[in-house]
């Protein structure tokens, strides 16, 4: 059968089992987007092409699925270069086909060009400029392998005018072949390293797990449980692997690091085992790596070889699927006997719990809170980036995985809006609540517009303090209190704005309205704003300054009343 | 003959990379060095027997920790077949290099006889100039070079370092 370029790649998407698309069109891609009129999948489109991205980004981490975003060529490809970005540094899979100008134009400054392949080249997982229609079944299906297999990661195909409507014979294949490696994404069992870490864990005194986005990705949370569980240990989860293990858990330690609990980072700081599985040791995790566990053996399962070994030495570096790990880890558990540490940190849990008081403002916190009462931890809850997403991920207590949907590795403040929408189309059967700050949610905003035209009910908390305030915060330890710049005395009315747009805003000022306006929210049938003016000077606490070792975390004032 | 034999100094590194033969692995591969701000310090690259394959060969010198993480991130670029660092193995390298010397009259003699022993080969002669051609390892072009330095070198071109594994190994047999 004859078929061009566009229809050949949108059958290979659908033959993939594409279900969701986001994009914005333009000169450059309309051949495309004419015949994805034809596509049996939803495209949404967006205000901007960075909320196309982060859209797919939310929709993958909570569907476990991947999304294509379509952009025209020049500007909408490089506004695609932040979402790409954070996709990579989070191992999210999604596929951005980009516009690209005629073959013939490549290279000559032609009206939206720009070198995509180029600049995409450090900020995807791999990437793809097609140069004759007869790569196309062989690119769509190698993009769609390599963004959803292994470590997961974003890929782009830039794609020219003139090959989208180049017509060639076109063979649906039950498989493409390719002519590079097989895939080494899931490596043999290493069983001698998993013999080496029961070994540990037998011997070990103090052992403690820490589970990161690996957990969640390999779809390993009941093996985690069952083993956690099995032996005892207390679990860590890291910013991207909460929802790994359930928050209510009396062996979960919460959050490690620069705004971990307490008892988590005094749990690394005294461990003798520390069991990291499918964490990456980020740096906002170790602190000062020399003074990162010094006590324990150091245990790494991870499916990239290049994670093993890159900033914390490892003692048993064990390459592979953490699901697939941790079961054979579950067959031949002996676990030894660790009374003494689990009073230990049970203490700690008791006597250092997360806490803030409560003047009478509106404590960011306090909202959070109510959040997770009235949702009961079982909403779908989603970020920017500064301090309200450290707050959330404190005092949230998720209890299942892909629940939660935060930028960790890249911190794109921006990322909450878009990816409350994507999330939302992942699983509509849940509530999405956003939980924001002024300043992200002011950098994606104009995706009120698509959460209005789709209907898209996300529930968007913005606790607004009219700073960057993680900024203000370190300005205000580190910088003597000097607010370059931090302050937006002059924030727009948020409420308003959400009205403009068609989505009911609600300006909350009293913190006794709090728990009102979160449950009209709640049962309002649309997308909500409700823009809580919080108490401007809240910190987040505890804190391990940057480059600072986590044995020198500082609590919050301990002469603070905690709130009853 | 020790592990790092073919490495002059600790940190300095022969890598031998085959990948597709196709635009952009070039980019890719040197994006990955300077994404960490390291120099490659020279680079080689050709089509192998295989039309399909190319050969690439780089010298970069840094801290072992990072040139293992780039190895690690070579070695997971999907176009990549395979990745060796040389001085892990017992190979054989060699570099050409073009040498425009200032050569008087009065001073040929000695500069033949220089070439001469350095198994060196005059490929142009002007009034002025002799260029000579000399293949050999990084000592013997250094050694060249020092002892032709007095006459005046007006300009070089160097191919930088190729290198294979001694015996019947080869790379893409080899274990990564």
């Amino acid at each position: 059968m004859e078929l061009n370029g566009s229809q050949i790649m949108i059958e290979e998407l659908k033959a993939a089992g594409i279900e969701m698309a986001f994009g914005i069109p333009g000169g450059a891609i309309m051949p495309f987007y004419d015949e994805l009129l034809k596509a049996d999948f939803p495209h949404i489109l967006t205000r901007h092409e960075q909320g196309a991205a982060h859209m797919a980004d939310g929709y993958a981490r909570v569907s476990g699925k991947v999304a294509i975003v379509v952009t025209t060529s020049g500007p909408g490809a490089t506004n695609l270069i932040t979402g790409l970005a954070n996709a990579q540094m989070d191992s999210v899979p999604l596929v951005a086909i980009t516009g690209q100008v005629a073959t013939n134009m490549i290279g000559t400054d032609a009206f939206q060009e720009a070198d995509v392949y180029g600049c995409s080249i450090p900020v995807t997982k791999f990437n793809w400029l097609i140069k004759d229609v007869n790569e196309i079944q062989h690119v769509t299906r190698e993009a769609i392998r390599v963004a959803t297999t292994g470590r997961p990661g974003p890929v782009l195909i830039d794609f020219p005018k003139d090959i989208q409507i180049t017509n060639t014979v076109y063979t649906p294949r039950e498989s493409a072949e390719s002519p590079l490696p097989a895939p080494r994404e899931y490596p043999e069992l290493d069983t001698e390293g998993i013999d080496k870490l029961l070994a540990a864990i037998e011997r070990a005194e103090r052992p403690v797990i820490i589970g990161g986005a690996g957990i969640i990705k390999s779809g390993a949370s009941a093996e985690l449980a069952k083993f956690a569980k099995a032996a005892g240990i207390p679990v860590i989860n890291t910013l991207l692997g909460l929802g790994g293990f359930p928050g209510t858990n009396e062996l979960f330690l919460g959050m490690p690091g620069m705004h971990g609990t307490a008892y988590a980072n005094f749990a690394l700081c005294e461990c003798d085992l520390l069991i990291n599985l499918g964490a990456r040791f980020d740096d906002r995790v170790t602190g000062k790596v020399s003074s990162f566990c010094p006590k324990a053996t150091i245990a790494h399962v991870d499916i990239d070889d290049a994670e093993i070994d890159k900033r914390v030495h490892t003692h048993i570096p064990i390459l592979g699927n953490v699901r697939d790990v941790l079961s054979a880890l579950n067959e031949h558990l002996r676990p030894g006997d660790y009374d003494e540490w689990r009073q230990t940190w049970t203490d700690w849990k008791e006597n250092y719990p997360l806490q803030y008081d409560w003047d009478g403002s509106i404590k960011p916190q306090y909202v959070i809170d109510q959040i997770q009462e009235i949702t009961e931890g079982n909403g779908i809850y989603v970020t920017g980036v500064g301090q309200h997403q450290m707050w959330a991920a404190q005092f949230i207590r998720f209890n299942e995985p892909k629940t939660w949907v935060t930028s960790g590795g890249l911190g794109t403040m921006g990322f909450g809006l878009p990816a409350a929408i994507g999330a939302k189309f992942a699983r509509p059967e849940k509530d999405v609540w956003l939980i924001d700050g002024d300043g992200s949610f002011a950098m994606t905003l104009v995706e009120l517009a698509t959460a209005a035209t789709y209907n898209v009910p996300v529930k968007v908390a913005i606790l607004n303090n009219a700073y960057l305030g993680m900024v203000r915060q370190w300005q205000e330890l580190f910088f003597e209190k000097r607010y370059s710049h931090s302050h937006y005395p002059e924030n727009p009315d948020f409420g308003t704005i959400a009205e403009g747009y068609g989505v009911k805003g609600i300006n909350v000022t009293d913190v006794n309205e709090v728990r009102n306006s979160l449950e009209t929210a709640a049962e309002h049938d649309g997308p909500v704003v409700l823009n809580f003016l919080v108490n401007k000077e809240e910190n987040v606490w505890p804190m391990v300054p940057a480059g600072a070792g986590n044995d020198e975390m500082q609590l919050a004032p301990p002469s603070r009343e905690a709130k009853s | 003959m020790s592990r790092n034999a073919n490495n002059t100094k600790d940190d300095t590194h022969t890598i031998a990379v085959l990948v597709e033969n196709k635009f952009g692995v070039l980019a890719k591969v040197a994006s990955l060095f300077s994404a960490r701000g390291y120099n490659i310090d020279s680079l080689c690259v050709g089509v192998t027997q295989d039309p399909s394959v190319s050969r690439i060969t780089l010298v970069t010198r840094g801290d072992a920790k990072v040139l293992e993480q780039i190895r690690k991130h070579l070695s997971k670029l999907i176009d990549t077949f395979k990745v060796m660092d040389m001085g892990e193995t017992d190979s054989v390298e060699r570099e050409m290099i073009l040498i425009k010397i200032s050569a008087p009259k009065a001073a040929r003699p000695e500069i033949f006889q220089i070439i001469d022993v350095f198994r060196g080969r005059v490929v142009d002669v002007s009034t002025d100039t002799i260029t000579v051609e000399v293949t050999g390892d990084e000592g013997k072009i250094h050694a060249i070079l020092n002892l032709l330095q007095p006459f005046g070198i007006k300009e070089i071109a160097r191919t930088g370092k190729v290198a294979l594994t001694r015996g019947a190994k080869t790379l893409k047999g080899a274990k990564n």
